[in-house]
């Protein structure tokens, strides 16, 4: 059922602005409140200068089953609305978001507080009631549950392991975790603002260290924008080497998290396996483009390096190489009680938990949510090959864990056939023209963590009014705490390795 | 048990021999950009113009790349009207000095070991702790090989500790963001003295792709002083690891290892 009053479109599909509907702020909240009952998620909601003054905000639903999506837009003429998120819960962190770059104030939003302690990019808004100084990172009006034996534990910024900055306040009664929250904003390097104005020689660079270990599924979101807006023609060729260099991406990190998975409950033999592993994918992007992340191989237009025949083999060679030894070493944890005993049923999060936080990615498949932008909004090379999407039910480490070993399995027969039957086209890299003014365009892709998307609006003059970009991190963070509640603390590593989240992803 | 130990066996030795053997590099991997001035037509700026992060500049003497802000990205390669730009295969780009990273075509002496007095407290046992200031966990993630099989980052004496109170320093990554300040000084400052820091990649060492952004810093040496950069986006593993050997003495200027007492 779609919406009477969102204009739908497609991934990677650019539209006028003109043709983006702009809703009353009522149909607007009623479009988004309304979207879990029909099938649609958020998949963006994002505020802008409007040309007239004040701010409008943008909202982009996402129609898994019917692979559309649904945009539309709203001018607030205050500084102030009534919030979405008490009906909506996938809003809070976007609304937390628009009241912190806006000033905007969500009226009635039960959890309103800084995102990235930035201060709003309007003069004079304190949508947080700060008073006049800038926000100080951390600095906040922490949850806290008061009990004669309950007590806080605060973890971080810096962390001990090697691992980005973020700061974690246990609410706990005795070992048990009565509610963590999760205050991030530390690895704000302002990549979004950065952007507008854009195309530079540095937009794709920012795009391919929005989070490093993504990056080719940001930088291959970025391109389908930027190939939206100016009417590139992208050669079969270099969509299935962007295939094959997201899936190896995939691989790496899917690899890498069940050997620190390992790790964490103590189980020393994958742990080591995964760790060499993982390498092995990393050395096959480098032998791809040079780089091990697969820096400077996706290019507005297609791809920087090809893959001659003699590579190819080599590729798939090593690869077969590398999945027999993942295989081997996971199958270990499948097959090992201690293993299991301490994956399952720890850090669980329920189905419709998951729904109403609008997670995505292998969290959300592992908590029984069929989601999977290759297969609901496919662009490029997932239009014509499939890859099989599991899902499972029981939402624990367990199920998150699972869920990559058989991802692992798929995404490898994807890249070992994708190998063999290169498509012969011509070239791989078309020329990128202007970028067309007055447009809007959103760009869905599947990243290894979940769904990464792109939002750009052009200017008169086809640059970057606006750019917006969400990671899968900012849609799960909340899914950690959720998995948290009720465990032992002790358990926090484990809980948080399974989601294995972006912080400089979320504070972009 | 049993699958275990045949999963063992087939699983088999993987650490590397480096540094006794030279480590084996994918045939596109990317070291410092080599300008061929003689080919640079006349005025031509391409490659300068091309550079995300302005690490090429030309003056009387020809084109200069500053390492520590190169994305080693080939950008400038890419556009070269003349073809006379090509990357060298050279990993061993540590340097103790940010002019050290200033580049026409050939390195700078390589990074020199500490002095006596430091080797003989670090040279067999160095402890660091890591810092994320506004990384984007690609240096963060080629850090953290360091520590697997492949690298065995603990048979060189060297290791990751979970405090600054139980390290000998700071090995930064990301260009200290606004947000992150503050957490960083403190952290140096539980550091015990004598102590060394260490930049990883172009981020800490410049502000990489986010120079002069007002929310990200220009990198670590704007806030504490370092003592060793190790160029890259992010660095190799053996970059990184080429870079520490240096430092503590165990290496010499060609790479060959040296006996340690």
């Amino acid at each position: 059922m779609s919406s009477p009053s969102l204009l739908p479109m497609h991934n990677g599909r650019a539209v006028e602005r003109g043709a983006v509907p702009r809703l009353s702020l009522e149909d607007f909240r009623t479009a988004a409140i309304e979207a879990p009952e029909r099938g649609a998620r958020i998949a963006s909601l994002f505020g802008t200068g409007a040309a007239t003054g004040g701010v409008e905000l943008f909202l982009v639903l996402a129609c898994d089953e019917d692979g559309r999506l649904e945009v539309g837009s709203t001018h607030l003429e205050s500084d102030a609305y009534p919030a979405i998120t008490p009906e909506c819960p996938e809003a809070h962190l976007f609304e937390r978001e628009i009241a912190e770059q806006w000033g905007i104030r969500p009226v009635g939003h039960p959890w309103l507080k800084p995102v990235r302690f930035v201060p709003p990019q309007r003069v004079g808004a304190d949508p947080f009631g700060f008073g006049k100084g800038p926000p100080v990172v951390g600095v906040t009006d922490f949850y806290r549950v008061e009990g004669e034996e309950v007590h806080e534990v605060a973890v971080g910024p810096v962390h001990a392991g090697v691992i980005e900055p973020g700061h974690f306040r246990f609410q706990c009664f005795g070992e048990q975790v009565l509610h963590l929250e999760i205050s991030l904003g530390y690895q704000h390097r302002g990549v979004e603002r950065a952007l507008v104005g854009g195309p530079t020689p540095r937009s794709i660079h920012y795009a391919e260290t929005l989070a490093g270990d993504t990056t080719v599924g940001h930088a291959i979101a970025y391109c389908q924008l930027v190939e939206a807006l100016s009417g590139c023609s992208v050669s079969a060729r270099a969509h299935a080497i962007r295939g094959i260099a997201l899936e190896l991406e995939r691989l790496a990190n899917h690899t890498g998290d069940l050997g620190a998975l390992a790790g964490d409950v103590g189980y020393l033999p994958t742990a080591s396996y995964c760790g060499r592993l993982r390498g092995e994918f990393l050395n096959l992007s480098a032998e791809m483009c040079g780089s091990r992340f697969g820096r400077s191989l996706v290019r507005p237009g297609g791809v920087a390096f090809d893959i001659d025949p003699e590579r190819a083999v080599r590729m798939r060679q090593r690869l077969d190489a590398a999945v027999r030894d993942t295989n081997d070493a996971t199958q270990l944890l499948w097959s090992t009680a201690s293993v299991q005993a301490r994956f399952e049923d720890t850090g669980r999060v329920s189905a419709d938990t998951a729904k109403s936080l609008g997670m995505v990615g292998p969290a959300a498949r592992a908590s029984g949510l069929s989601r999977d932008a290759r297969r609901d909004h496919p662009t490029g090379i997932f239009r014509f090959a499939q890859i099989p999407v599991p899902v499972l039910s029981s939402g624990d480490v367990y199920a998150r864990a699972q869920i990559r070993g058989l991802e692992i399995e798929r995404s490898a027969v994807f890249i070992r056939e994708t190998l063999r039957a290169l498509p012969a086209s011509a070239g791989i890299r078309a020329p990128v023209s202007a970028l067309a003014p007055m447009r809007f365009c959103a760009s869905l892709v599947e990243g290894w963590r979940g769904e990464l998307c792109h939002v750009a609006l052009t200017d008169e003059s086809g640059r970057f009014q606006s750019y917006k970009v969400v990671d899968p991190s900012f849609h799960n963070w909340t899914g950690v705490a959720m998995a948290l509640r009720d465990e032992q603390i002790s358990d926090f590593p484990l809980c948080n390795k399974s989601f294995n989240l972006s912080y400089c992803g979320h504070d972009l | 048990m049993l699958k275990l130990l045949l999963t063992r066996a087939r699983q088999g030795s993987r650490t590397s021999r480096f540094p006794a053997e030279a480590p084996v590099l994918p045939d596109r991997f990317r070291g410092p950009p080599l300008i061929d001035a003689t080919k640079c037509a006349d005025g031509c700026r391409a490659c300068a113009e091309a550079c995300p992060t302005q690490a090429i500049r030309f003056d009387e003497r020809g084109p200069e790349v500053d390492l520590g802000r190169c994305l080693f990205c080939a950008d400038c390669e890419s556009v070269c009207p003349t073809g006379a730009i090509t990357h060298s295969k050279e990993y061993r780009l540590a340097a103790r000095s940010r002019d050290d990273l200033l580049f026409r075509n050939e390195m700078k002496p390589r990074a020199a070991a500490l002095d006596a007095a430091m080797r003989r407290l670090f040279g067999r046992s160095l402890k660091l702790r890591q810092v994320s200031a506004g990384g984007c966990n690609g240096c963060e993630a080629d850090v953290n090989v360091l520590s697997t099989i492949v690298f065995d980052l603990g048979r060189f004496g060297i290791q990751i500790v979970a405090s600054p109170r139980h390290a000998d320093g700071l090995l930064i990554t990301g260009p200290v963001t606004a947000n992150m300040k503050l957490a960083l000084q403190k952290t140096y400052e539980a550091v015990p003295a004598p102590k060394i820091v260490i930049a990883v990649g172009a981020c800490a060492i410049s502000g990489g792709p986010y120079i002069g952004h007002p929310e990200a810093g220009n990198g670590a040496d704007s806030v504490v002083p370092v003592d060793l950069y190790i160029p890259g986006c992010p660095p190799h593993p053996f970059t990184i690891l080429d870079g520490l050997l240096r430092l503590l003495g165990k290496i010499d200027e060609n790479g060959t290892a040296l006996a340690t007492k």
